[in-house]
């Protein structure tokens, strides 16, 4: 039974299994770029503009930014209904915590607008 | 589930069937359930669970910190290197690694996290183990990642 309205995939089974998927994508992306980083310790901005002009590099920037927005969205939002209740915080829970919850889905909506001006941008 | 962990469930001194079962009412009855976090004495693998937690909050924060070096970094020449200039400074040094150090737990929890979900690490000793090598090993990488900062 669907008990909370705002989980992303209206089923704790979907959103533990886009955590997880999200989670691998975001590894493996982060883990590239800090190898890259660790890897070219004099890069300069040639070669930085080179990697992000890519294809397969904004394709994979892209998916990061897919990642990261589902990940963002589920992690925030289970924070938010486990501390945000009418025990810790009273009877105005409900409201904060759909307050809280919208900001965290805006401000997501807007890093991930600006992430892909970032890459299709320059 | 290791043998010591059945034995406070059901301690081999309970004498009966009627005494398990009294057992089993007393889990489904109505009592007060205390579930305040701020009262409950946490153990270790709490810890490790509210840290990932509040490093996973960091880095939702720290992306329109890391948005802006990016967009700055490859918008000219001139914005690379203003980037590399700001990478210089103490400060800016100390956001990097407190980033880092944040992303490299998260990581480290999360493997920690799909290791358990294929049933690995899951009693109480073995929760207990993964929550004490997931601290260990985020902590060597966070001192790496220093280094590497500076």
């Amino acid at each position: 039974m669907v008990t909370n309205v705002t989980n992303f995939s209206r089923s704790g089974l979907y959103d533990w299994m886009a955590q997880r998927v999200s989670a691998v994508v975001l590894a493996v992306y982060f883990l590239f770029l800090l190898g890259y980083l660790v890897v070219n310790p004099g890069l300069d901005y040639a070669q930085w503009h080179g990697l992000f002009s890519s294809s397969w590099m904004r394709i994979f920037s892209l998916l990061a930014l897919v990642a990261l927005a589902v990940h963002a969205w589920v992690g925030m939002w289970t924070i938010s209904t486990d501390y945000l209740t009418n025990m810790a915080i009273g009877k105005w829970a409900t409201a904060v915590r759909f307050l809280f919850q919208a900001i965290c889905g805006i401000a997501m909506f807007a890093f991930f607008v600006w992430g892909v001006q970032i890459l299709w941008g320059f | 589930m290791g043998s010591g962990c059945r034995k406070v469930l059901f301690p081999t001194t309970l004498p009966s069937v009627s005494g398990l079962s009294s057992v089993k009412k007393a889990v489904k009855s109505q009592r007060p359930v205390n579930l305040d976090l701020r009262t409950i004495k946490l153990p270790i693998t709490a810890y490790t669970s509210i840290l990932h937690r509040v490093s996973g909050v960091i880095l939702f924060l720290g992306i329109a910190l890391l948005l802006l070096a990016l967009d700055t970094s490859l918008s000219s020449e001139e914005g690379f290197a203003t980037v590399q200039a700001y990478l210089g400074s103490p400060l800016v040094k100390l956001v990097i690694w407190a980033l880092l150090s944040a992303l490299l737990y998260h990581l480290v929890a999360g493997i920690r996290h799909l290791i358990m979900d294929t049933g690995h690490g899951e009693t109480l000793q073995g929760g207990k183990l993964g929550s004490k090598i997931v601290l260990v090993v985020s902590a060597v990488l966070i001192v790496l990642a220093g280094v590497w900062v500076w």
